[in-house]
This record gives structure tokens, C-alpha cells and sequence, in this order.
């Protein structure tokens, strides 16, 4: 676990900048997500949000859940409008319109569907052309605000609305994209994967990546999300853990070129605890499972080779 | 104030625009190529290479995310600027409309180009009269000179608190964006930069120190009244472009108004039409006059907020108003979009002019001076044979005939 900055959640500030009342679902991690990066991030922040759940649930007007200044314009290009800020930023304070002691933190923040599909030319050109913007992906593995149809972010398998299962279909028939892979193939300073399970790892991605100040960082954040995934609501944080837990998620950071594994597994759980106790994975056969199991086991063997070490240990329960 | 200096210089207005873009200061320019645009950017990335100009350049990788850029930008306070065409214009189309919907004032030049398919590289303003509707201001110039005046007239209007709202100012690609013409442009911008002062305290930015929420989501209790805040504004745009166009004259010598007439006054018969092409029409105009042919001419210089006040009064003594649309909205059966607007204006009139729609330089079809003579010949065979058309003429298309 990185414990660079805080070592407990207790040395986190107080201040809150997400102000509750808004209305994302009960038990939507995107919101425990949201408000730890704006305690993180402090009041001298300005966020540019894409379209999606985050979006339409925080600002429905005239009221607002933001506490810093906030910006939508539309899905595809959060990282376009957040270069926008960012160049402004820069030549307006070179102009001396805006004090250039000052340092403004700019978060562009967007789901998968504005990450891995629609928004990917503008992530990709904002990337190669270095802004100094902290973009944070919540990724709930399809088109949530929508109802559930499936995107570049939906795992294998998964049922989603527009990914059925049905003596044809059985979900979703391609892997998940690997978005971070992607985004480090750009070679920028840093790039991580959190969990909201392993809040304190989190929390501190977050604050390095602020801290970075050659260039853009990003973080892509799972966001278990009830409605959509089919569980119980109260079951989010436990169903974000079985993630890490069985490597279905593994949680790394990538500093100046140096990888790192952030939150080793020494015992692997079977991803079928992952699965069972989710209603998108219900028609899932065993041999399906197998499948999904098999395709863990080969990114695991590529993740330790990576380090070189074993850090996410063998299948043990 | 300062007194300003000239410099004549040979610029086509792509480089004129240019030199507006450094002489008034801008901070973001966000643009990716598109002919005829293209010298646009390569002329201010020049100037900022060569620190003539202070100014952030975002090399983004589309025209969508070139409108979104100086959206983000001037939702900072920067004074922003971009420049397209054609299929660039349409790629923005979303934005188009965030943008003035969020009511920054964004300033970009359309080098006019017909849209695709088939693919064309050449002029005419198919683009341009597709954003109708996006609540821009849209100002058409036909001279380079007029292009580097209606730039530094675009910020002075699109940044009044009165207005708030993004302007366009198209000029046709090709005929007028690679065509020389001598311009006088400042020889020191400081006049300029004090004829258009920045002062972005005066409108809701992106602050830490005063946050405010831009952009949300507006439930069908709201959308509405926001929405009508955007037609009030364009209502005040009509009193300050002509504002700041009469002050722009003031001050430095050159006004152009809102519309442009030419030997209308005893005019039985005239043309309308809008951009470079006017000046081939003045000249078809003096061709007639000399042949004893009371013809008119009249260049539509805003086309949103439509001037109708200034069209009904320069109209309503004529007896047959040709109107030179160069676009077409198809499926309609008057296809101009210029000619539909004048007929809508003119509708409720009781003194009007017969109208006669005619499509021309579609695709940049040549129109010449012998095309206006020939026009006018056949409107006023028309009008004598009271048959003018209920529906618009393809002027010059092969394979049909009219008369």
C-alpha cells in the first residue's frame, strides 16, 4: 500500500468540498470516490466533469453538491475543456490576471463510457500534449446514467442491457479494455489504479498525482455501482474488496516509469466470490467462470513477471 | 487614448485575422487544420513563436475539442480564440451551442467551405447557414479589411455583459481567405488592445475564490427561463453590434453597419447577397446602371440576430427583391436560407417587394458579373409576367433551364 502522505484516515483533511443532499443511488462508491479526491485536492481546485451519473446527480439546478468551482460541457470532452483550463490558467497568470503564486489543482473527472469510448480521442490528445491536469476515471463498467448499456469498460461476460444473456448471447463477449495500459502507453508521469476498498492506497494516488509537475496524471478508480451490477446496496465496498481480492482488480502505480503493485494479494481468492455475488454475472455457467478464472490467471502471471517478483500470490480459496 | 498608426500590408483574411488575433491580445487559441482555415493558425502560431503575440496554443486533435478548449479557457476568464471550416464547423456543432448555452464569449473565424459529400474544398456557406440556430452572432465580411475590423469588433461584442455570447464572422474560403487585398492594420496594438480592454472580473468565471457551478443539469422547471435569457441577449446583441460598430467607425474611420447598400435609393430592382461576391456584384450593378437599368444592391453583413429592421426599410420601395443565397436547405421550397428569413420579415408588411430566391457559387460554381446581369434580366421578365417564382432558382446548375 502507498502510505507516501497519510498513514490513516484520520490525517485526512476535515474540510468537506462534495457537499451531501445530491442524488447519486444509495450505495454508489462513485460518491465515496468524489469526496475523498475533493479532500484531497483542497479548495483551490477547479473540476471539469464529463456527462454521466457524477454529472447529473451533483448539480441538478439551482442546486449544487460542488463546493469548488466545477465545469460541464458535454461527454466526450472533459479532457479537451480541462486543457482549455489548464492553458488559461497558465498564460493568465503569466499576464499577471490571476496570481501565480497561486497553485489551482485541475481534476478532469468522467466515467468509462467518457474515458474508454466517446472521450478517448480527447484523453489520448490531452495526454501526448502534456496538460497538467489530474484526470480521475470512475469506472463502473458501462453507460449507468443511461440504464445500464454496456461500454469499452464492461468485463467479460457481463450482463448489461444492450449485452443480454439469452440462448445466444451470454453478456458481454469481448474482455474489458485495459484503459490504464493505454493511458501509460502515452508515457506520462503517472498513472495508478485504486480501489475505494483500499481507501488509505486511494487517497494517497490522489495526492501524488496532484503533486506531479511534469505533466498529466491518471487515476482510474473501480466504482462498484448496485444498480447496475446488481447487489445490495450495502454490499459495495465488500464487492470493491473481492475485486482486489480475487485480482480481478489489481491495484498498481506506474511513478516516472517505476511500477509498483500498490496493495500485493499473497492468497488469491477464486473470482467466483467476485461473481457469485453479483446479479450481472448470474448466468454465468461454471465453465464460464473458468473462462473469466483462466483470463485472471494469465494477467496475474503478466503482473508478477512485471515486477518480478510474486506479488499477487496463487489461487488459494 | 492612444492614436493609431496604420501600416498597409498585402493580406488575404486569413493572415487578416491573424493580425486581429495578436492585436487584441488574445490569451488561448485552440485549432486544429482545415483548408482553407489552415494560414489562420500557421500566421498567429508565427506570431507566438515569435513573441509577437502571448498567447497559450492548444494543438488539440479535432475541431470538437478546439471548441472545447477555449470553452474551458474563457470559462477561466481567458480571452479566447478559433478558427475552422466546413466539416471542422460541423464537428463543433455540439459545442457550438454549450458554448453560448453557458453564454462565454468565444470569438472564431469560418473561412466558408461547402460541406461534404461529395467532398469539397471550395467556398460557399452551406456551413456557415447550418449554425443557424446555435444562438451565435454571425457576422459575414466581403474585404480583408473587414475581416481584421469585424474580429476586433467580435470581442468588444461577444464580451459585453449586455451580451455574453459566442461570435462567429465568415468570409468566403478561397475567394476572400488566399485572395491579397492591401489592409490597414495597427501599427502599434495598443489602440486596438484599448478599443477591446479585458476585463474578466465583469462575468461569472471559474474561481476558487468564488466557486460557482457552470454547466448543470436543468430540469424541465428551469431549462426553459435559461433558455430565454439567450433570446433577450441576442435581442441586446442587435443594439451592440451596431454599437460597436459605430464606435469602431468613430474611432478609427472604418464602419460597415449591419447591412451594406449600393445605389439603392431610385432602385426599382436589387440583389441581396452576402460576402466577397458583392463586390462582383457592384460591379454588375454599374454595368446595368450604365445601360439605363435601375438596379440596386444590398450585402447582408449580420445574419444573426437577423437585421430585419434595416432589410424592410431598405426594401419596401423596390418592386422585385432578388435574393442570392449561396446554401441550400434542402427540401424546402424556398431554399435559401437568407431568402426565407427576408420572407418571413416581410410577411406582415404591407409596402414589400416581390422576392425571388435564387441559388448561386454552390460549391464555388463561378458567379460573375454577366451572372447578376443575366439574374436581374430574368427577375424582371418574371415580375412583368407577374410569375415570379414560388420556389428558388438553381442558377447555373447543368441540365436546367428557367424562363
Amino acid at each position: 500500500m502507498v502510505e507516501r502522505y497519510y498513514k490513516s484516515i484520520a490525517e485526512l483533511p476535515r474540510e468537506e468540498y462534495f457537499a451531501p443532499g445530491h442524488s447519486l443511488c444509495a450505495g454508489c462508491a462513485a460518491g465515496t470516490i468524489v469526496r475523498a479526491l475533493l479532500k484531497v485536492a483542497g479548495p483551490n481546485t477547479i473540476v471539469v466533469n464529463a456527462t454521466g451519473c457524477v454529472e447529473v446527480a451533483t448539480t441538478a439546478y439551482p442546486y449544487t453538491a460542488w463546493r469548488i468551482p466545477w465545469i460541464h460541457v458535454a461527454f466526450e470532452n472533459a479532457a479537451s475543456v480541462a486543457s482549455g483550463v489548464e492553458a488559461a490558467i497558465k498564460v493568465l497568470k503569466r499576464k499577471g490576471l490571476i496570481d501565480p503564486n497561486k497553485k489551482i489543482n485541475i481534476i478532469a473527472l468522467a466515467g468509462d463510457g467518457g474515458t474508454y469510448d466517446i472521450g478517448f480521442q480527447a484523453l489520448s490528445g490531452m495526454l501526448e500534449r502534456g496538460h497538467r491536469v489530474v484526470y480521475v476515471l470512475y469506472d463502473n463498467e458501462a453507460y449507468m446514467n443511461t440504464g445500464i448499456q454496456r461500454s469499452g469498460g464492461t468485463p467479460l461476460f457481463a450482463w448489461t442491457t444492450t449485452t443480454p444473456a439469452g440462448r445466444v448471447w451470454r453478456g458481454k463477449h469481448q474482455p474489458k479494455k485495459p484503459i490504464a495500459d493505454i493511458v501509460a502507453a502515452h508515457r506520462i508521469p503517472y498513472v495508478a489504479t485504486a480501489n475505494p476498498a483500499y481507501y488509505l492506497d486511494m487517497v494517497n494516488k490522489f495526492r501524488r498525482a496532484l503533486e506531479v509537475e511534469d505533466g498529466p496524471a491518471f487515476i482510474h478508480v473501480i466504482q462498484p455501482c448496485p444498480t447496475g451490477w446488481r447487489f445490495d446496496p450495502k454490499l459495495s465496498i465488500t464487492v470493491a474488496r473481492l475485486a482486489t481480492e480475487t485480482a480481478m482488480w489489481i491495484n498498481w502505480e506506474l511513478d516516472h516509469g517505476e511500477f509498483r503493485v500498490t496493495v500485493p494479494v499473497p492468497k488469491r481468492k477464486h473470482v467466483k466470490h467476485y461473481l457469485r455475488i453479483q446479479g450481472r454475472f448470474r448466468h454465468l455457467t461454471d465453465q464460464d467462470i473458468e473462462e473469466i478464472q483462466r483470463f485472471i490467471d494469465r494477467e496475474v502471471e503478466r503482473v508478477n513477471k512485471l515486477v518480478g517478483k510474486e506479488v499477487i500470490g496463487p489461487l488459494v480459496e | 487614448m492612444t492614436e493609431v498608426k496604420w501600416k498597409r500590408l498585402p493580406l488575404n483574411s486569413n493572415y487578416a485575422v491573424a493580425y486581429a488575433v495578436k492585436d487584441c491580445d488574445v490569451d488561448v487559441v485552440a485549432a486544429y487544420p482545415i483548408t482553407p482555415q489552415t494560414t489562420v493558425v500557421e500566421k498567429i502560431s508565427e506570431f507566438i513563436a515569435n513573441g509577437e503575440l502571448d498567447a497559450e496554443m492548444i494543438h488539440v486533435e479535432s475541431e470538437h475539442s478546439a471548441l472545447s478548449a477555449v470553452v474551458g479557457a474563457a470559462a477561466v476568464g481567458a480571452r479566447v480564440f478559433t478558427a475552422t471550416a466546413s466539416q471542422g464547423l460541423e464537428l463543433m456543432h455540439e459545442i457550438l451551442h454549450i458554448a453560448s448555452g453557458l453564454r462565454l464569449p468565444v470569438v472564431m473565424t469560418i473561412a466558408a467551405r461547402a460541406l461534404s459529400a461529395p467532398i469539397s474544398i471550395w467556398c460557399d456557406y452551406g456551413d456557415v447557414m447550418n449554425t443557424r440556430d446555435t444562438s451565435w452572432i454571425t457576422l459575414i465580411a466581403s474585404s480583408a479589411q473587414e475581416v481584421y475590423d469585424t474580429v476586433i469588433q467580435a470581442f468588444k461584442i461577444a464580451e459585453d455583459p449586455r451580451v455574453l455570447l459566442p461570435v462567429m464572422v465568415a468570409y468566403d474560403g478561397y475567394l476572400m481567405s488566399h485572395t491579397y487585398e492591401p489592409v490597414y492594420v495597427a501599427e502599434d496594438p495598443t489602440p486596438i488592445r484599448e478599443f477591446v480592454p479585458k476585463n474578466p472580473k465583469s462575468r461569472i468565471v471559474l474561481d476558487p475564490e468564488k466557486p460557482v457551478t457552470m454547466g448543470p443539469i436543468a430540469r424541465p422547471e428551469w431549462y426553459y427561463e435559461i433558455k430565454y435569457q439567450q433570446v433577450e441577449a441576442m435581442k441586446r446583441a442587435y443594439d451592440v453590434v451596431k454599437e460597436v460598430d459605430a464606435e469602431f467607425g468613430k474611432r478609427f474611420g472604418r464602419s460597415y453597419g449591419v447591412i451594406e447598400t449600393y445605389k439603392l435609393e431610385d432602385a426599382d430592382v436589387a440583389v441581396l447577397t452576402y460576402g466577397g461576391i458583392f463586390g462582383t456584384l457592384r460591379e454588375a450593378i454599374d454595368a446595368m446602371r450604365s445601360s439605363g437599368l435601375k438596379v440596386g444592391g444590398i450585402r447582408l453583413r449580420l445574419f444573426r440576430p437577423f437585421p430585419y429592421r434595416e432589410i424592410v426599410d431598405a426594401v419596401k420601395h423596390l418592386k422585385l427583391l432578388i435574393v442570392a443565397d449561396r446554401a441550400i436547405s434542402y427540401g424546402a421550397r424556398i431554399a435559401g436560407p437568407v431568402a426565407m428569413e427576408i420572407m418571413s420579415v416581410l410577411y406582415r408588411e404591407s409596402e414589400k417587394p416581390e422576392v425571388m430566391s435564387v441559388a448561386v457559387g454552390i460549391g464555388q460554381r463561378t458567379v460573375t458579373e454577366q451572372d447578376f446581369v443575366e439574374l436581374v434580366k430574368l427577375g424582371l421578365k418574371f415580375l412583368e409576367e407577374k410569375r415570379v417564382p414560388n420556389e428558388t432558382i438553381y442558377w447555373g446548375v447543368r441540365g436546367v433551364t428557367y424562363g
